[in-house]
């Protein structure tokens, strides 16, 4: 074998690395988790919200239920706010302005999540205690600190698929006399919607997995949510408040709800996937 | 009844502008507020002293050691890992099927939460392995976390450099290997960097992972099997707990402000070595 080949074998093995660890991470987590959910039954485990792991009740329906809301929660701030961001940047603002103003919206990536849900406790929740009412460690603490959270995500994959419209698109718009806005909208968001919907489902990954910050501002209680104000405990937070002291069939019902989450966000990273390759 | 298109420009103009100015106060009011009520507590004793008391007292040293030696281990192990991959994918194979492979498990790693990956260290380090809560167990998880980071810097930036120095290369007689690490990487040097800058940076503020993989002892950690509380763990206890606000503001303002100069510099760093090559 000459000297070019072993190396090229070497670094396929090093290439292998990525796929080996998801391959990993995906064995070991169903490892653990899948016999309570054969022992209890995938039914009574997703469908019952009776969760009381040292009784030997493991029902999760509470904190899917949850996750879904606190998500769908932050889609309603994070979506418009981040698109409105990408629009502003890729297609209103001076090159200069927005040389300074991307990488500067992006910075909110790099803020730790426990900051972001510090600053929910100190600042966010007393202000919902005091005129919402409620706890103020609620569902909506939750859909508003990752609505924020998701922002970097959502704008920066949101102004590249903008800038990836070709600019003859808007030219020819505004030669047949419609305005900058009409094009953006009746000519570039269609042009650009797939990387949008990358954009959004990514971000809604992000909401779905994040963990310390909605252990923090979401109030963590085991019931369906009644309403906006009722503190909440996602399928993160039930994993991460847990696993400290559990053991036993408790622990195993922990990796079982981390099955379920991350069959969830394989699903939503496999659509984002799908929908950028048709393009 | 429709307005006048110009009209409505100008409203959807001052909708989208006062909606990013939003944005942006969010984020200024996040710097601003943990640099004014954080930074007064950041003094030199609080650097360079063990945390006393649960935290309550003392400083933070032990756990800026624990988060270099576990960020250091981290970025050993996913560095060659990560830059290899990237050399694979556009020096040595065409794109086909296992290329494709390589990238989709590189994305979709990207895509897997904290807290999976620390479901996965705490089953796989910890327990399997009897690696226990440790600097060891955190920093390969860690590394598992920075991976993709480091494969999609690399990658863009040894794309960057242009075929011309490798064309030239191999008319001057050098084999591929040669080309690759004489020239090429040395190229894309700048652009490698800033992947493991990022990756410093996320290693950092990372929470979730280390918590079950590397624990919260308070201790500095002497070997690599000893647990290590690292400083974004650490303003975890201090904030949920409320043990301590000016040393938890004091925590997260070193650890934002440190964060947000290691990815301003990773920045600066590609948008120059891009200038170079396009």
């Amino acid at each position: 074998m000459g000297r070019g080949k072993f190396v090229e074998r070497v670094l396929f093995f090093l290439a292998l690395s990525s796929i080996g660890s998801l391959a990993l991470i995906t064995f070991f987590i169903f490892l653990e988790g899948l016999p309570l959910i054969l022992h209890t039954g995938l039914k009574d485990f997703v469908a019952s919200s009776h969760w009381a792991p040292t009784k030997g009740h493991f029902g999760i329906l509470a904190m899917i239920v949850s996750s879904i809301l606190v998500t769908l929660g932050a889609m309603v701030l994070g979506v418009p706010l981040g698109l409105a961001g990408a629009i502003t940047l890729a297609e209103f603002s001076p090159e200069r302005l927005k040389r300074i103003l991307k990488p500067t919206l992006e910075l909110l990536a790099g803020i730790p999540s426990v900051v972001y849900g510090f600053l929910g406790v100190i600042w966010l929740v007393p202000l919902i205690r005091i005129y919402l009412g409620g706890p103020g460690l609620s569902l909506l603490a939750g859909s508003l600190i990752l609505g924020i959270m998701i922002l970097p995500t959502v704008i920066s994959i949101s102004i590249d698929a903008l800038t990836a419209v070709p600019q003859l698109y808007r030219e020819g718009s505004i030669a047949l006399g419609a305005t900058r806005w009409q094009t953006v909208r009746r000519v570039v968001l269609p042009a650009a919607s797939s990387g949008i919907i990358t954009a959004i489902i990514l971000g809604m990954g992000r909401a779905v997995g994040e963990t310390m910050a909605v252990i923090m501002v979401a109030g963590n209680a085991l019931k369906l949510p009644t309403s906006v104000l009722a503190p909440v405990r996602t399928l993160t937070s039930n994993i991460a408040l847990e696993l400290g002291y559990a053991a036993g069939r408790h622990r195993e019902a922990l990796f079982a709800t981390g099955i379920v989450l991350f069959v969830i966000i394989m699903i939503l990273n496999l659509s984002a996937t799908l929908i950028t390759r048709r393009r | 009844m429709r307005l006048d298109p110009r009209i409505t420009q100008t409203l959807a103009k001052a909708l989208l502008w006062t909606l990013t100015g939003f944005t942006l106060l969010i984020l200024i009011f996040i710097i601003v507020d943990i640099s004014i009520k954080g930074l007064p507590h950041v003094t030199a004793a609080f650097l360079f002293q063990e945390p006393h008391d649960m935290g309550r007292a003392g400083g933070i040293f032990s756990t800026i050691v624990s988060t270099a030696y576990i960020t250091l281990l981290a970025i050993l192990l996913a560095s060659p890992l990560g830059v290899g991959t990237a050399i694979y994918l556009t020096e040595y194979t065409r794109e086909g099927w296992a290329t494709r492979i390589i990238r989709f498990g590189a994305e979709c790693l990207a895509g897997v939460p904290s807290i999976i990956l620390g479901l996965f260290g705490f089953v796989l380090f910890v327990m399997k392995l009897g690696l226990g809560w440790s600097v060891l167990s955190g920093g390969l998880t860690l590394a598992i976390m920075v991976l993709p980071i480091i494969i999609r810097t690399s990658e863009e930036a040894i794309k960057a450099v242009p075929q011309d120095y490798r064309t030239a290369c191999y008319s001057l007689g050098m084999s591929q290997w040669q080309t690759i690490t004489r020239i090429v990487l040395p190229a894309a040097l700048p652009g490698i960097t800033t992947g493991i800058m990022l990756s410093v940076g996320r290693s950092l503020g990372e929470t979730a992972v280390l918590l079950f993989t590397a624990g919260a002892a308070p201790r500095t950690p002497a070997t690599l099997f000893d647990s290590g509380r690292t400083m974004a763990v650490h303003f975890y206890i201090l904030a949920r707990e409320g043990i301590s606000m000016p040393n938890a503001y004091a925590t997260a303002a070193i650890l934002m402000i440190s964060i947000l100069l290691i990815n301003l510099a990773a920045y600066t760093l590609m948008q120059r070595l891009m200038k170079r090559y396009s």
